[in-house]
């Protein structure tokens, strides 16, 4: 007789199967785009104004457009363009359902294929709609996306860094209003951009010394540091914005502004080309951190080991890492990235520091770093995905100002990066990987 | 290398967790710490590995002092430690795991492909089958162990800490753990082996220090016999074997049929199971950790999401119905995790003891709290399971673990019920306790109650069961009467269906289980 | 090693205001003897020196602020005592100031009682106007302080749940929305329409919250990101309301509502002359109803369940996604409801800084009132006292408000983290012995003269580091992962906010995955088995 195991000792049968069944809620996204589709198909197209264009502005003279193959402005009839792109969008609806039910696992590439295919269609239609009778100038647009990307880009990236090493970020608002403080304050004083602009994160450090002291040191719940630690940095900028800055703006809070940097011929690429060659420092900057950060987090030693630190602390410290000295470190870096962002605020906009001027955007930074899913490149994907919505909102409140057509209140507009964040934060995001440890203090016996 | 611990002395608050211990370990060794849980000999080694700082006395290391500010410190000597919980990074590969801490770099970047390198020259040494490149978390539990094994080899490490390694093993699995414990005594590497299992350490020591409530309590031969090991360790004669009465089954009570749980990431974890529990029957169900009992227990009680089949408790059915609606149907729950799943830290004794009945009368109603009866009835029932508590308004959190366990069992048991459902029923007690709650449990079962036991120690599992189903990989391989010879257990443990099992001990298969009981009295 | 999914999230320390409902067990002599061992400790040295240092901090802001300061400390080798004198003067006007305009305002009182004796008065006919005029500035800072702490009960009952509700903002936008326009624009009869115009705030905070609730519940929202958001959407809905003929009634250029209507206004309740209204009465109700609900009744039972341990209550059949989604809706309620008390009271018309700082401010005064309910009328009053002040000192002095919001936080800060007070007047050294000693009675409880380990440099260091847990109330013990994790910690009882994490995990903005927390403590349960039999020993 023989003494091999039988029964189901074969590794194939005990295999961990996938089931074949699909979660319970599979129907929710094919759902919500559809009766999105449909609210886009009669509200922007069948309910749209008849008999007038939508004018998409593009190229401009000069640019480097040989044989003109970008149009100077594309003219769409509105209702039409809007019922057209609606359908589209309708469509993409119609994918997903056919997706979901060929099989339970739709291919992620295909399933995200089709999302993308969908969100770009309705928010067509959405513009084709509102900007009936009216000229859109996309290359503004879309600069005005990047430059108020940059702001949320940094303050999500200080999220990242600190939140990847265990603690939780909230200080990001007050981080990116000291910054735009500091950059005016010493930027005035000295009466250099460039020292203000060095200015901005050695600032934003007093932030994350704090943070990183009752965090880290005190093992105070990291919430509410981050929470009380706001209020604190609007109290004392708007005090001193009050007293000090009051009496001397000239000396104090003098409006300054980098200078653009332009790329020659780079910049003459007819829209691209001013998007993303004309911008100042701070907008460089911002993708050679992130691609920097990006290689650090996850090529180097640096970065296994804050990540280590981030979920198992105690793993990390039984291999000799430092677990509470990289976090401090990781708390400072971030914020001082941070302060860039705040300088962009100010000194990157060309306008004097304000009271609360950071009016909310380190919370939004934070949506970002969790939409970005604690990843530098998701991080500034989203960011720039919630500075589309600022942009238009700035873009069309500038034009319902100006002309006819439809109106959508302004209050509503700018609701609206505020609502995609719910949204994104509700639907988008509702089971991201955390880092284990996050927020958790480490303590050695 | 030579160590030697000297007079190590370390306390938590006013308890003393170390108190004055000496330690020798010789190099080339493997020497046992035996000990029951809390007994303080994972305290000691933490001290050993600089995770904690004495509070008085010497390390020893071939005749120099020395003395750890944090582990790397104790890496640099050349001490090693696997730990009970294991020291890894779950969403990390096993080759970044294994380098945290002394990363190879090539320009600035982190050099995995050197990383893989070691990883595969280590594995091959001692015949481990690792993948550099798969995620921890994605790994058994016995492979998880073996990262944790070759990350101190890599580090060339000369003394090894084994702290509780074969908690979460199979038999076969201890069996081979065993092999390369020999293999790399061989090679001149000393062992320290902690653990509570006398088979065990009768297997594989030369040595063996025991430990009692901080102490050293005395030094035992390998050849000594188990029950004066078990009396060193306990401090006193236990009677490891219950006497308990044949039970009388009555009519069938619940029936589970094709119980089916998928996971979020669309795996079964618990693969159409069926079984039936009688009225006055205890059915145990053993099997290694996390092969499907929690699973299976967690979608009785309505905790698990994605759950198809069915549960019948008398006629009525239990899948698909809420938490709160199975309670209310009778079921009395032990979780197996009493600090994560059945305790609320901050609570007091007497709020604990009413959780999972709070809003029904007497406790309280769908409106309010009646403070009196729960307080009434944390003062009827802790001297009835003998709770050490202050008071019953002291935070459940202030009480030590087995009176934490007692608190869980005293409040499943304080009601009539029609199914007792208990995981882990006596983990982290005190010996003299476990008599006490299996006494209780089969009590229960004398009333009539029908019991399901989920317990991944054998001997638990022998002296409660009347019927044992034993679960490998999310299914039920085969259920044997309560009596069933360990071998046969073992093996079941391991994959094999009851009948392969038999087949294969009636040819002369051991499991290590016996194997070690047997080596044990031999030597 | 594996993940689970559930939210494994506490509050530790915000969840576990344990001040206000002191177990029936406790006796009194037993509250008393903590009370003073606590003083004895330096817990109430603490909040003292909190306040103290917080001031301090504030002076120097003031200082820096000061143009006459800084004139004066331009030739200061030549002449010190101008810039002493400016700098004293400067501080103590600004505090003076902020007393004068929070408490009682003596100058007042006498310019009154001077006035009326001119006029031929005596006796009480001076006394009366006289202390009208005098304590204008408490009844001030009492009306601030109502809308204050009804909020704070509210953001109370999601801290001890658990749950970081940062919608205070929002919540009471919407209630103050709800209730003022059923406020001026219907006309009902009267207590009726006052009390449809409170439940409609009532309903629409609830509301407000209840979507950050279902978010959670529904979706694991991370709640903090939802409420910021929605207090947002809140702010803008109300400028938008209030450009629209429904909100602001015939005048439509101006973005403020009618006044609510009288049968709809909360009585003022010492006449025109003082804007204390009956409010005060729903403040002190919804203290009560905040003890009430957390410690007597089997909803809050549920709330501080799933705030300690999600995972146990979900075992014991309660659902930690509708207990999630109970807590924010009621938490939001009691912040609408703050939200129409104060514009039914004080503002009695919308406008569009209708809600200022309260919903902000709530969250500083339920963690300084450790989220029970005499904690959070104690600092709700003070945080009322400081704002009222300021704004007094704002006028008065020239110094902008913004310093009262600082030195909240402060407090708030230094109360959180007990050890660095401690530091800051070297209380340290006196903590240290005390935990050697006790060492030293456990072992000699368990027969070891062998105490000299105790002064060596590591135990020093061990034992810093563990004091507080250590010092802790002297029936309970610390358990294993208490003192495991959490040395920095306040002994029991002790007042800072965060400063109680009696359970590892803390509650993450996001729902965490990996059971890591636990694991760090759980290690050493093994050795909290035997910790805890040895103090039992030592009784």
């Amino acid at each position: 007789m023989s003494t091999a195991p039988v029964g189901v000792t074969d590794d194939s049968a005990g295999e961990k199967q996938l089931d074949d069944r699909r979660p319970r809620s599979w129907w929710h996204l094919p759902a919500t785009t559809t009766v999105m589709a449909l609210i886009a198909l009669v509200l922007f197209g069948l309910r749209g104004i008849p008999g007038v264009n939508s004018t998409y502005v593009l190229a401009r003279e000069g640019d480097l457009n040989p044989l003109g193959i970008v149009p100077e402005r594309i003219a769409v009839p509105a209702m039409g363009g809007a019922i057209a792109l609606s359908v589209l969008a309708l469509a993409a609806s119609a994918g997903l359902w056919v997706l979901h039910a060929r099989s339970a696992r739709p291919h992620r590439g295909a399933r995200l294929a089709v999302i993308a295919l969908f969100a770009v269609a309705w928010i067509l239609a959405f513009m084709t709609w509102v900007i009936s009778q009216r000229a859109l100038d996309v290359t503004t647009l879309l600069q005005g996306t990047i430059v108020l990307a940059v702001p949320l880009a940094f303050g999500a990236l200080s999220g990242v860094l600190s939140e990847r090493s265990g603690v939780i970020n909230i200080a990001i608002e007050g981080q990116l209003l000291f910054g735009a403080f500091g950059a005016t304050l010493i930027g005035s004083m000295t009466g250099s951009v460039w020292i203000g602009l060095l200015a901005a994160p050695v600032m934003a450090l007093v932030m994350g010394a704090m943070l990183a002291l009752f965090a880290v040191g005190y093992h105070v719940q990291q919430i509410i540091v981050g929470v009380v630690l706001n209020v604190f940095a609007i109290g004392i900028t708007s005090f001193f914005f009050g007293t000090v800055m009051r009496d001397n703006p000239a000396m104090f809070n003098a409006p300054m502004r980098l200078p653009t940097l332009r790329i020659p011929v780079l910049a003459d690429i007819p829209v691209l080309g001013r998007v993303l060659f004309e911008q100042n420092i701070l907008v460089y900057l911002m993708w050679i951190v992130v691609a920097g950060l990006t290689i650090a987090l996850f090529r180097t030693r640096w970065g296994l080991r804050v990540r280590a630190v981030g979920e198992h602390p105690k793993a990390a410290d039984t291999v000799g890492i430092a677990v509470n000295l990289t976090r401090w470190k990781n708390v400072l870096l971030g914020s001082a990235v941070a302060g860039l962002g705040g300088a962009t605020l100010t000194i990157g906009t060309g306008v004097a520091f304000g009271e609360e001027m950071s009016a909310g955007k380190g919370y939004i930074a934070l949506a970002a770093m969790i939409l970005g899913r604690y990843h530098p490149v998701g991080a500034l994907l989203a960011a720039l995905t919630f500075a589309f919505a600022d942009s238009l909102q700035l873009r069309l409140g500038t034009m319902s100002a100006a002309e006819g057509g439809v109106s959508i209140p302004g209050d509503f507009l700018l609701m609206l990066p505020y609502i995609v964040a719910l949204f994104a934060v509700a639907g988008v995001v509702g089971r991201v990987r955390v880092p284990a440890a996050n927020g958790q203090p480490y303590v050695k016996q | 290398m030579k160590l030697e611990l000297r007079g190590i002395t370390k306390t938590f608050g006013s308890f003393v967790a170390n108190d004055a211990i000496d330690l020798v370990v010789e190099p080339g060794e493997i020497h046992s710490l035996l000990g029951e849980n809390g007994a303080g000999k994972s305290t000691l080694m933490n001290v050993l590995y600089g995770l904690y700082r004495p509070d008085g006395g010497q390390i020893v290391i071939d005749g120099e002092t020395v003395s750890f500010s944090d582990p790397g410190d104790a890496m640099d000597t050349g001490i090693g430690m696997v730990h009970q919980h294991f020291m890894l990074v779950p969403v990390f590969t096993v080759a970044e795991n294994m380098v945290l801490g002394h990363e190879p770099t090539k320009g600035g970047l982190l050099d995995l492909a050197a990383a893989r390198r070691l990883v595969r020259e280590i594995s091959a040494r001692f015949g481990f089958d690792l993948d550099p490149d798969a995620l921890v978390e994605d790994l058994p539990v016995g492979a998880q162990q073996r990262v944790e094994i070759i990350k101190a080899l890599s580090r060339r490490a000369e003394v090894l800490v084994l702290d509780e390694p074969t908690a979460v093993l199979t038999p076969q699995e201890t069996d081979e753990l065993m092999e390369i414990m020999r293999q790399l005594r061989a090679e001149g590497t000393s062992i320290v082996f902690i653990t509570h299992k006398l088979r065990e350490v009768k297997a594989v020591s030369d040595r063996i220090t025991v430990i009692r409530r901080g102490k050293v309590v005395g030094e035992a031969d390998p050849s000594a016999d188990q029950a004066e090991l078990a009396s060193l360790m306990v401090g006193r004669q236990v009677s490891l074997a219950q006497d308990k009465a044949e039970a009388a089954p009555g009519e069938v009570a619940l029936e589970v049929t094709d119980l089916r749980v998928t996971d979020a990431a669309g795996i079964r974890t618990l693969d159409d199971v069926s079984f039936e529990v009688r009225h006055g029957e205890v059915l145990a169900i053993a099997g290694v950790q996390g092969n499907g009992q929690t699973e299976l227990t967690e979608a009785l009680l309505g905790l698990q999401e994605n759950v198809h089949g069915s549960a019948r408790l008398e006629g009525r059915e239990l899948v698909g119905r809420s938490t709160k609606q199975v309670l209310d149907a009778g079921v009395g729950f032990v979780p197996e995790d009493r600090t994560h799943d059945a305790l609320v830290a901050d609570f007091s004794v007497a709020e604990n003891l009413v959780l999972d009945q709070h809003d029904r009368a007497p406790y309280g109603s769908p409106v309010a709290m009646r403070l009196k009866p729960i307080r009434e009835n944390a003062e009827k029932l802790i001297p009835e399971f003998d709770i050490r508590t202050g008071s019953s308004a002291a935070a459940v959190s202030t009480l030590s673990g087995g009176n934490q366990q007692k608190v869980v069992m005293a409040r499943a048991l304080n009601r009539e019920l029609a199914l007792l459902i208990a995981s882990q029923p006596t983990r982290g007690v005190d010996v003299g306790s476990i008599e006490f709650l299996h006494r209780r449990i089969l009590d229960e079962r004398d009333k009539g109650t029908p019991v399901v036991i989920v317990s991944t120690e054998l001997d638990e599992v022998t002296q409660l069961a009347d019927r044992i189903a034993v679960m490998y990989r999310g299914r039920i391989l085969g259920i044997v009467p309560g009596d069933e010879d360990r071998d046969v257990l073992g093996l079941m443990m391991a994959g094999y269906t009851a009948e392969a099992a038999r087949e294969a001990v009636a040819a002369g298969a051991r499991t290590a289980d016996s194997q070690l009981a047997d080596e044990g009295e031999i030597a | 090693m594996s993940t689970s999914t559930h939210t494994a999230g506490s509050a530790p320390g915000v969840g576990t205001g344990g001040a206000d409902a002191p177990p029936p067990e406790q006796t009194a002599e037993t509250a008393l003897a903590r009370t003073l061992q606590r003083i004895a400790r330096g817990d109430v040295l603490v909040v003292v020196m909190s306040f103290v240092f917080a001031f301090l901090i504030g002076s120097v802001l003031i200082l820096i602020a000061d143009q006459e300061v800084r004139a004066t400390l331009g030739y200061f080798f030549d002449r010190p005592s101008d810039a002493l004198t400016a700098i004293w003067q400067s501080v103590t006007q600004a505090y003076g100031a902020m007393f004068r305009g929070a408490v009682f305002d003596g100058p007042g009182f006498s310019r009154v009682a001077e006035d009326v004796r001119e006029a031929g008065g005596s006796g009480t006919y001076v006394l009366l106007p006289a202390l009208a005029a005098g304590l204008r500035p408490l009844t001030e800072t009492l009306t601030v302080g109502t809308p204050l702490i009804i909020a704070a009960a509210g953001m109370a009952v999601s801290f001890r749940a658990g749950l970081f509700n940062i919608g205070g903002t929002g919540q009471l936008i919407v209630g103050a929305m709800a209730a003022g326009y059923i406020g001026f624009t219907f006309d009902l009869p009267v207590v009726v329409h006052l009390l449809a115009c409170l439940l409609a705030g009532l309903l629409a905070g609830g509301l407000w919250g209840g979507i950050a609730g279902f978010l959670k519940a529904r979706f694991g929202a991370n709640e903090v990101i939802s409420t910021i958001m929605l207090n947002w959407i809140a702010t803008y809905l109300l400028f938008f309301a209030l450009k629209t003929a429904a909100f602001t009634g015939a005048n439509q250029s101006q973005p403020t509502s009618p006044s609510v209507g009288e049968n709809a206004a909360l009585p003022l309740l010492l006449g025109t002359g003082f804007r204390l209204h009956a409010g005060l009465f729903v403040a002190a109700g919804a203290a009560v109803l905040l003890w009430w609900l957390m410690s007597r009744s089997t909803i809050g039972f549920h709330f501080r369940a799933v705030g300690s341990n999600p995972r146990a209550a979900q075992v014991a059949g309660i659902s930690p996604a509708r207990t999630a989604f109970l807590v924010l809706a009621v938490a939001g309620a009691l912040v609408g409801l703050a939200g129409a008390v104060h514009v039914l009271g004080t503002e009695r018309r919308l406008t569009e800084g209708v809600a200022g700082n309260i919903g902000f401010d709530a969250i500083t005064v339920a963690l300084l009132g450790r989220s029970g309910p005499v904690g959070i009328v104690l600092a709700g009053l003070l945080f009322a006292a400081l704002s009222t002040g300021g704004r007094f000192m704002e006028t008065n002095q020239g110094v902008p408000l913004d310093l009262v919001q600082v030195i909240q936080v402060l407090v708030v800060l230094f109360i959180a983290a007990p050890p660095l007070v401690r530091t800051l007047i070297g209380l340290r050294r006196i903590d240290n012995p005390a935990a050697g000693a006790r060492v030293r009675r456990a072992r000699r409880a368990r027969g070891s003269a062998d105490t000299a380990a105790v002064a060596s440099g590591a135990a020093a260091v061990a034992a810093e580091s563990s004091a507080a847990s250590r010092t802790g109330a002297p029936s309970a013990s610390p358990d294993g992962s208490s003192s495991a994790n959490s040395p920095a910690s306040a002994p029991e009882g002790g007042p800072g906010p965060g400063d109680r994490p009696t359970q590892p995990p803390g509650p993450d903005p996001t729902p965490p995955e990996g059971p890591h927390g636990p694991t760090a403590g759980s290690t050493d349960s093994a050795d909290s088995t035997d910790r805890t039999d040895a103090q039992e020993d030592e009784r």
